[in-house]
């Protein structure tokens, strides 16, 4: 610990601060632009100059590294004096455009301006004027306003790995430019936006939307991926305005993906807003006593076992709950599923679905093994936690597949199944590498679960690692990138009919076994409809909507509260920011009335009720499933086959991605990329 | 100082000839193994030398990969330092210094002298394509000010006329003896004086 003294009050710090650091801790604000936690140091815009005794000049606090015995000042004339220089020169060169400039309300520099800046100014010389810099869909350049921090450009590198952005020339001709005059080829991309203190790089697709100050703020939790970032929407009445990452360590840091945060026009676009019933083939509005009548007596007329629900990917697991009772209670059916595909899931225990190792666990691997995955894509936050690993530790990274740029090195196998029948008979240099390793990474992407072999990949890893003590309430390599938000909820709640890891109600549904199926939210079932009657429930009239033969419009995540459960296991709620269009209501809500419709009494009483009871059920399975002797399955039969991955359609994952206008334009403008080979 | 820009029109393709290669070759061998990028402004150089004087967005590439570093790495330097040429320049490029030693010796003079013979502007072609000239800053001759910098040599103690001279031959396609135009050798004090003594105050 060091001993040292910020303006005349003595506090201790660990060692290895900066004198800014330093200065926090004691509580001191020290104004800064180019200086920023998650990013190296550059110390090149000098804002943060503070007074040192025994130093004759004042010193820039980000790169000056704290010791024993200093004496700090921030508030004396002299550090004012020269803070207030520096802002006169960062000054001279910035437009005055505050009123046109979307930054105006949050920008760094104009709030730091209010105290170090001088109101008028001496500089006389013409303005340099600086060209916009093309840097595709989601940026929009105003370069004049760059006073060179150079953030963006070590969040590319850094972060994102993407050395795309650079500084070219010098001095007052410096500017920032990517070469590629496209858009940067990382999911990340739109973080800059954030990092700019700036109006330099703004958001293009909310360019003059709103002010900051009359957005109302509701702190929110992310449902585009199964990582559950932490997000705050803004809202401005009934829209969604922007959607911007909050801090949260253990999962997002500070960042979001592209998805996370534009794909929130959608919200705006092809909503549902009034029931629907299908009329020889053309939708017709009708009201929701009506649909609830028809519904009734559908269900009235069918047997049990010709019922089948399908629950969707961005559902929230109170709906999820309420779903499950209606089926099991209600109409007596067991019959409900939340896979839309053959995907392998072995439900006995929870670790065998979760990210075991949790996202912060990364960092402290030694080594990465990927099986079918590409988490770029999958799971684009904890990819960037990857890169950080790997970063830090040089951390060995070893993927089945080669799956293109992940934004650091590894290597890859053939893609060949009998590489995991070697790995797991001890027969394969990763086996060594995985006993040899204290802590290491064993991840299984979605195209590993989707496979044929998913069930012998799968088991024999996972009794591979029990034998060679790798799976132990320290650490547990098994890991599991979850695909949807709502995927960990589902199984968590039960929603499956089977536990050998089969999807029994979807293979009777593709051979038209049932007569009524209710999709909940769901838009990514590969489905041929035959005589089924189909009831959708959900926010957007996308493929689920196109097959229904009555439509009940639901709220999407920014419209109703509910929790999500991320890849981890970890439950947060997400809040309501808007409200849902017209007639359309909350999922929970029409679910409990739906059940009233049926026979004239409510699954729950209100909200809260549902809640407590949802929270209770969670509760108890996760203590219940603890004491659960995890049991390996035997017999497993291995099959020749070549695993592939397959990259899912990033930016047009779910409903909403799809409805969004933005999320168009980054996948044409990535297309159009890959057409002309300009990358590389 | 102005902005330096890449040309518009670019080459397509560049790749060392042999020689450079070597050159390259025996300047990464000075570096430790994975700092090889350090040797990214010798490169340049080098690029600089095989390509008639500049150095073109392709040969940055080329670099880059060459060195495995990113292409705006290669970029970022190219563009900071000025004894880069990012442009076309003339078969004799022509740096006159204007820093204050030479401008006090007359160095706007030898300025006045290229726009007259070679082209309006720095960094422009002459009529027969073969001549350019731009201001530099010092190039360390101070004692002969004022003076220029023709390709690789530097002619020393001259004055509007003299200028005058030399850009004619040069723009025939002639080279001159570099060296002294007031005919001292070096930088030897002028008038034959050998020492300082005989001078008062000095």
């Amino acid at each position: 610990m060091l001993k040292l003294k910020v303006n005349e009050i003595d506090i201790e710090v660990e060692e290895g601060l900066t004198v800014l650091q330093a200065c926090e801790k004691a509580g001191v604000e020290i104004p800064r632009f180019c200086y920023h936690e998650k990013l190296s140091i550059a110390g090149n815009c000098r804002m943060c100059l503070v007074e040192l005794e025994k130093s004759p000049k004042p010193v820039a606090s980000c790169a000056m590294p704290a010791a024993e015995g200093m004496n700090i000042k921030t508030n004396t004339e002299f550090v004012e004096k020269a803070r207030k220089g520096v802002m006169e020169f960062l000054l001279a060169n910035h437009p005055l455009d505050c009123p046109v400039c979307d930054q105006g309300g949050e920008c760094d520099l104009q709030d730091q301006s209010m105290f170090y800046g001088v109101d008028k100014s001496r500089y006389k010389e013409n303005k340099r004027n600086v060209s916009e810099k093309n840097m595709g869909p989601l940026i929009k350049t105003q370069m004049t306003r760059c006073i060179h921090c150079t953030r963006c450009v070590r969040f590319a590198t850094e972060v994102a790995g993407v050395t795309e952005i650079g500084a070219i020339g010098r001095g007052e001709d410096m500017e920032i430019t990517t070469y590629l005059e496209q858009s940067m080829q990382s999911e990340l991309s739109a973080n800059v936006v954030d990092l700019c203190p700036v109006g330099a790089l703004t958001s293009k697709p909310y360019v003059f939307e709103a002010r900051p100050w009359e957005l109302k703020k509701t702190e929110s939790i992310d449902v585009m991926d199964a990582i559950g970032s932490n997000i705050r929407v803004d809202t401005y009445g009934w829209e969604v305005k922007r959607i911007l990452p909050r801090i949260n360590e253990d999962i997002n840091e500070e960042w979001i993906s592209d998805k996370t945060r534009y794909a929130c026009d959608g919200l705006l676009n092809q909503r549902l807003d009034t029931p629907y019933i299908k009329d020889n083939g053309k939708f017709e509005k009708a009201s929701w006593s009506e649909v609830f009548n028809i519904i009734k007596s559908k269900f009235k007329n069918t047997e049990k076992d010709k019922i089948c629900g399908i629950t969707g990917d961005l559902v929230n697991m109170e709906t999820l709950y309420l779903f499950k009772e209606f089926f099991n209670k209600t109409l007596g059916s067991y019959n409900v599923e939340s896979r839309r595909d053959h995907t392998y899931l072995n439900p006995k225990k929870r670790e065998n679905y979760l990210f075991n190792s949790t996202i912060n666990g990364i960092e402290e691997a030694d080594f990465i093994l990927l099986i079918g995955s590409n988490p770029r894509y999958e799971a684009t936050i904890l990819n960037a936690r990857i890169r950080k690993a790997y970063l830090q530790n040089k951390t060995k990274i070893i993927s089945l597949n080669d799956v293109g740029d992940l934004t650091y090195p590894y290597e890859s196998l053939d893609g060949d199944i009998e590489n995991i029948k070697k790995i797991t008979e001890d027969n394969h240099e990763v086996s060594s590498l995985i006993k040899e390793a204290k802590k290491p990474l064993i991840i299984f992407g979605q195209s590993s679960l989707k496979s044929k072999s998913a069930k012998y990949i799968v088991e024999s890893v996972k009794s591979f690692l029990e034998k060679n003590n790798k799976i132990s309430e320290e650490w547990n390599s098994l890991n599991t990138i979850s695909e949807n938000a709502s995927t960990v909820g589902s199984f968590d709640l039960g929603l499956y009919k089977t536990v050998d890891g089969s999807n029994e109600v979807l293979k009777d549904l593709e051979n038209h076994m049932f007569e009524i199926v209710y999709l909940l939210g769901v838009d990514n079932l590969k489905f041929e409809k035959k005589n089924e009657f189909i009831i959708y429930q959900g926010s957007h009239g996308d493929k689920g909507a196109e097959i229904a033969d009555i439509i009940l419009p639901g709220a999407a995540y920014t419209e109703q509260n509910g929790y999500y459960t991320n890849l981890e296991g970890k439950i947060q709620k997400a809040f309501k920011a808007s409200y849902p269009p017209e007639e359309a209501k909350e999922d929970w809500l029409i679910i409990n009335e739906l059940a009233e419709a049926m026979n004239h009494r409510k699954l729950f009483n209100d909200k809260d009720e549902l809640d407590s009871s949802l929270l209770n059920q969670i509760n108890l399975y996760i203590e219940k499933n603890k004491s659960i002797k995890s049991s390996n399955v035997e017999n497993l039969e291995f099959k020749q086959d070549i695993l592939k991955v397959n990259n899912q359609d990033y930016y047009y994952s779910n409903a909403i991605a799809r409805a969004s206008k933005t999320m168009f334009e980054c996948k044409s403008a990535k297309t159009n990329l890959k057409l002309t080979g300009t990358e590389g | 100082m102005s902005l330096r820009r890449p040309s518009k029109e670019q080459p397509k393709n560049f790749e060392f000839n042999p020689d450079s290669l070597e050159a390259a070759k025996a300047i990464i061998a000075k570096y430790p193994k994975d700092k090889q990028q350090s040797a990214v402004m010798a490169l340049l150089y080098i690029a600089q030398k095989q390509n008639s004087n500049w150095i073109p967005l392709s040969a940055m590439k080329c670099i880059g990969k060459f060195l495995d570093m990113p292409y705006i790495k290669v970029y970022e330097v190219a563009t900071f330092y000025t004894m880069y040429n990012l442009a076309p320049v003339g078969k004799h490029f022509i740096q006159v210094c204007t820093t204050t030693p030479c401008m006090i010796r007359g160095a706007y003079k030898l300025v006045e002298a290229c726009k007259e013979k070679i082209s309006e502007n720095e960094n422009e072609l002459s009529k027969n394509q073969s001549c350019s000239w731009m201001e530099v800053e010092c190039l360390g001759a101070c004692v002969n000010a004022p003076m220029m910098q023709i390709n690789n040599d530097y002619y020393e103690d001259l004055d509007k006329e003299k200028t005058l001279k030399i850009l004619d031959k040069i723009l025939t396609g002639k080279t001159l003896k570099p060296g002294s135009y007031r005919g001292r050798i070096n930088n030897e004090p002028e008038n034959n004086r050998k020492t300082l003594m005989d001078l008062k105050n000095a």
